[in-house]
């Protein structure tokens, strides 16, 4: 296997776990975005609603690549502006910290809308059997609707993480040293990129194929103890 | 540097910007037109109840749809120069070609998708509509022809629609492999200007414009081939029933 891959195995490997440190980063700023986002959907604040509807629908509306560009040369433009409007030495934003912050705001506008149908889903009387109580509202999203939330939530959230890790890949094109980026340095060396790239192809279907599973374990888990229709 | 747009850099590079949206619609509609020929046939082979015409198919399905298509992008066009026997077949002028390689990978990659959408059209067919078919002794071809595809294709209409705007977006990646697309325009303009707001605002109101023509497009197409399935309770008058 390591003559195959002429010693560079381990440095593409390496590049495996910022991948997936991306990817997973990502997901927690999504989910906080996406919460936000459908709180702010289901708001009575007609503000926080328009609001929350423009962020959706900006997001939906541009290509990721685009959005990443956008972020990581725009958010340095803006941060260059703001140091020097301060006074303050030069503040360069790290590429990993860009590309993570943009994949979650993207994605995060894709789980506001799964966020918003899951708690559209939970009976009324759930919450309002909680107001009655005397539960703050804090405490009623906290205790009651959340936790019943996230049944609903799992297939949109499921289908939402596998396109986020393949949506990964785009962070080597603003200069990340992840797996395909290792990969093509690897492939350039050694002139044999197909083999490195099927290499990256192989991961990623690795990666999608424990997360189905991982994931299907997931929705039984918060669905025990649900009625099952037969049809 | 001033926060106000500098709207001669903006000018100056619009003709750059419109030849550039040439470039990633024609790579759109042609990878679509091949995908969509592509995912008929193999959707039928798909829902198939034979494991020989079904399973290829799904994998297929499965190794395209989960992988990057960036991945997909970087086999084709670096990927097959590793083989001397590519390098000096009579396809290699075309495999080399940055147009023919983008060209190819979206329709595979398309293809795979589009393939699934349909399939999980047909599997939602209703079981008397095939029944019924077959009761007036319509052979395997004629019931796909005429009741199954037609059907079923217009109950994909929406999911397709998303997969259209979705391969525009995706389009964005060919920047990488030297096509000047308008994101490779956007990238080119903000390295020659350092002005962010004008390159990369510039192609979002472009890719906007894209978006909500193509939304509107398939708004317009589910009126006219899916409006027998809309949720409307309106009272018609005498004798304009089937008006529209």
């Amino acid at each position: 296997m390591n003559d195959l891959l002429h010693g560079y195995g381990p440095v593409v490997a390496g590049g495996v776990g910022v991948t997936l440190r991306i990817a997973v980063g990502s997901l927690a700023m999504a989910c906080v975005f996406g919460l936000i986002g459908a709180l702010a959907r289901l708001s009575a604040s007609r503000i926080a609603r328009v609001l929350a509807q423009v962020y959706t629908t900006v997001v939906r509306g541009l290509p990721e690549l685009v959005l990443m560009l956008a972020v990581f040369y725009g958010g340095q433009y803006l941060v260059n502006l703001a140091t020097q409007a301060a006074g303050w030495p030069d503040l360069d934003i790290p590429p990993a910290t860009a590309g993570t912050l943009t994949i979650g705001f993207i994605f995060g506008a894709y789980l506001a809308e799964t966020f918003r149908g899951a708690f559209l889903a939970i009976p009324r009387g759930q919450a309002e059997a909680a107001r009655a109580f005397g539960y703050p509202p804090a405490r009623i999203l906290l205790h009651v609707t959340l936790p019943q939330m996230v049944r609903h939530a799992i297939p949109g959230f499921a289908n939402t993480w596998l396109v986020m890790v393949k949506a990964t890949a785009l962070v080597s094109l603003i200069g990340l040293d992840d797996m395909i980026h290792r990969a093509s340095l690897a492939a350039a060396s050694t002139r044999e990129p197909f083999t490195f790239y099927l290499l990256t192809a192989v991961i990623y279907l690795a990666i999608t194929s424990v997360s189905i599973v991982a994931l299907r374990a997931l929705e039984t888990r918060f669905s025990l103890g649900v009625r099952r229709l037969d049809f | 540097m001033s926060p106000v747009i500098d709207w001669d850099v903006v000018r100056e590079a619009l003709p750059l910007f419109v030849r550039g949206w040439g470039v990633t619609l024609l790579l759109l509609s042609s990878a679509l037109a091949a995908g969509f020929v592509l995912a008929v046939p193999l959707a039928v082979l798909r829902v198939s109840r034979y494991p020989l015409l079904a399973l290829p198919v799904r994998a297929f399905t499965f190794v395209f749809r989960g992988t990057p298509l960036l991945v997909q992008l970087s086999l084709v066009y670096y990927g097959l120069a590793q083989f001397p026997a590519i390098r000096e077949s009579v396809a290699w002028p075309l495999l080399r070609d940055a147009w023919f390689c983008a060209w190819a990978s979206f329709t595979l990659n398309t293809t795979a998708y589009t393939t699934e959408i349909f399939a999980g059209a047909l599997r939602a067919t209703p079981a008397g509509e095939l029944e019924a078919a077959r009761a007036i002794g319509m052979d395997a071809v004629a019931q796909y022809r005429y009741v199954l595809l037609p059907a079923a294709l217009r109950r994909a209409l929406p999911q397709y629609g998303n997969e259209v705007v979705g391969v525009m977006h995706a389009t964005a990646i060919v920047s990488a492999v030297s096509l000047v697309d308008l994101t490779r325009v956007a990238r080119d303009v903000y390295a020659t200007s350092l002005l962010p707001l004008e390159a990369f605002g510039t192609v979002a109101v472009f890719y906007f414009a894209t978006t909500f023509g193509l939304v509107g497009l398939f708004r317009l197409a589910e009126q006219r081939w899916l409006g027998h399935l809309r949720a409307t309770v309106t009272v018609a008058p005498a004798g304009a029933a089937h008006a529209h």
